[in-house]
């Protein structure tokens, strides 16, 4: 009796973790609303730099520091930015983020940052940093809107790395610089290129929708 | 009558506010620019000049250790440990048993999107450039950042760079051509697409081997490793 009560304890501490509205909020960004497979939102960075699974890493993280500075900023500064300008103070304070991680990336490793390219720069027009300011941290609490970022960053980063996974297996033979395709092993060079960008967005779309048709069927 | 007052008072009131808060905003992000910039900056040089190294390996083929040389005023070159970017340099490489096999100029203009930053191989003894390597640029991605790529470095292996009889300019200019209307090896076929940057690249080269390869070949004795002990 007692192992069925801890049990049914132990399970509700679990669910009431999972059902906590500030689990949900981190979440949802990066399963149920994850940016790039559901809002599919940010596709140019998603197909352009997601040709090798270190690129997608690297411009997903820099942009989760983006999203989770800027929703920190925007939600602190939320009720002093008057409603008519909150634009172009959103695309200041993302603008400024962008600059603060193009100089730490130079910092970290200058080839990283050259295999990047304008990639880096171009963080600033990213729709899903502005969405997530306009849509979420104008509107909510800090702590809150720091959950959301994490959740929309780990998801965007977790998207990225999935496609950049595949193009670089399939494409290159390797994961992350590994070598580790036998050597009969033919190369998909499409998979680089950025047609292979597209086919493995579509894939990887086909698959987490039927995943999503499946769940609301159960 | 206190509505009229209300709804004149208010645009200024918001006016004011609006000011203030980009205002307010803008220097903050000011502040937070300029402690990264000053942050990183020490790394981001060390960087820099790591790269910059690796690069002089790249566009002088065959050599295995670098020297810096300073241009002085007097228009002659000694040898520099000086980091101050605004110092007008470029670089020896030797081979193993010390021979000069070539000087590595870096040559900077502005490209399609922002600056390019470019670095060239030149062989002293036949005058020629023998390699190229792109230190910086920000040109459009899958279009003009095709001059890193091999069909366009292949220009550059053997690019005619000859100077006139009195040594004082280049007999033929370095300039870029149409996509496979390459004839002679001062010449740069351009890539389709990408007209912009294929021509600024040619510029950039054409303007800096005019204007440092004379110096280099009037100097030439001033590069040569004297010391047998090294």
């Amino acid at each position: 009796m007692s192992v069925i009560n801890q049990n049914k304890s132990e399970k509700g501490f679990l669910s009431s973790i999972a059902d906590h509205p500030s689990t949900d909020e981190f979440i949802k960004g990066v399963w149920r609303e994850n940016p790039v497979f559901v809002q599919v939102l940010g596709m140019c960075p998603s197909l352009a730099v997601s040709n090798s699974a270190k690129n997608a890493l690297a411009m997903g993280l820099a942009t989760a520091f983006v999203l989770l500075m800027s929703n920190i900023l925007i939600s602190l500064l939320r009720d002093f930015i008057p409603k008519q300008v909150r634009i172009a103070s959103y695309i200041l304070i993302i603008a400024t983020f962008v600059t603060v991680i193009d100089y730490a990336m130079q910092a970290i490793s200058i080839e990283l940052h050259k295999s990047l390219g304008a990639f880096i720069a171009l963080i600033v027009v990213n729709c899903i940093i502005l969405s997530r300011a306009e849509a979420f941290a104008s509107k909510n609490t800090v702590g809150k809107s720091i959950l959301d970022a994490l959740g929309m960053g780990i998801g965007f980063t977790f998207a990225l790395l999935c496609i950049g996974g595949v193009r670089e297996i399939l494409g290159s033979g390797s994961f992350l610089g590994f070598e580790f395709m036998p050597d009969s092993f033919e190369k998909w060079v499409i998979m680089v290129l950025p047609a292979g960008g597209f086919f493995t967005l579509a894939f990887l779309l086909l698959i987490f929708n039927s995943f999503k048709i499946k769940n609301n069927r159960a | 009558m206190s509505e009229h007052k209300q709804t004149e008072n208010n645009p200024q009131g918001n006016d004011k506010k609006m000011v203030i808060a980009m205002g307010s905003i803008g220097l903050i992000c000011a502040l937070l620019i300029v402690l990264t910039y000053q942050g990183t900056f020490a790394s981001i040089e060390k960087n820099k000049a790591e790269a910059l190294e690796k690069a002089i390996f790249k566009v002088l083929p065959g050599i295995s250790k670098t020297k810096a040389f300073q241009l002085n005023q007097d228009q002659t070159f000694s040898e520099t440990n000086a980091t101050d970017p605004k110092i007008p340099k470029v670089y020896a490489g030797y081979d193993s048993i010390g021979q000069l096999k070539g000087i590595a100029v870096q040559a900077n203009g502005k490209g399609y999107g922002e600056v390019l930053n470019l670095l060239y191989g030149y062989d002293i003894d036949n005058q020629k450039i023998v390699g190229f390597y792109v230190l910086e640029s920000k040109e459009t991605p899958g279009i003009g950042d095709k001059i890193e790529k091999e069909d366009f470095l292949a220009n550059f292996k053997a690019m005619d760079a000859a100077l006139n009889d009195d040594f004082t300019k280049i007999k033929n200019e370095i300039t870029t051509v149409k996509h496979g209307e390459k004839t002679n090896d001062w010449q740069i076929d351009g890539i389709t697409g990408a007209t912009i940057t294929s021509r600024a690249v040619g510029n950039i080269l054409s303007m800096s081997s005019n204007q440092w390869m004379p110096l280099i070949y009037k100097n030439k004795k001033s590069f040569l490793i004297n010391d047998k002990s090294k």
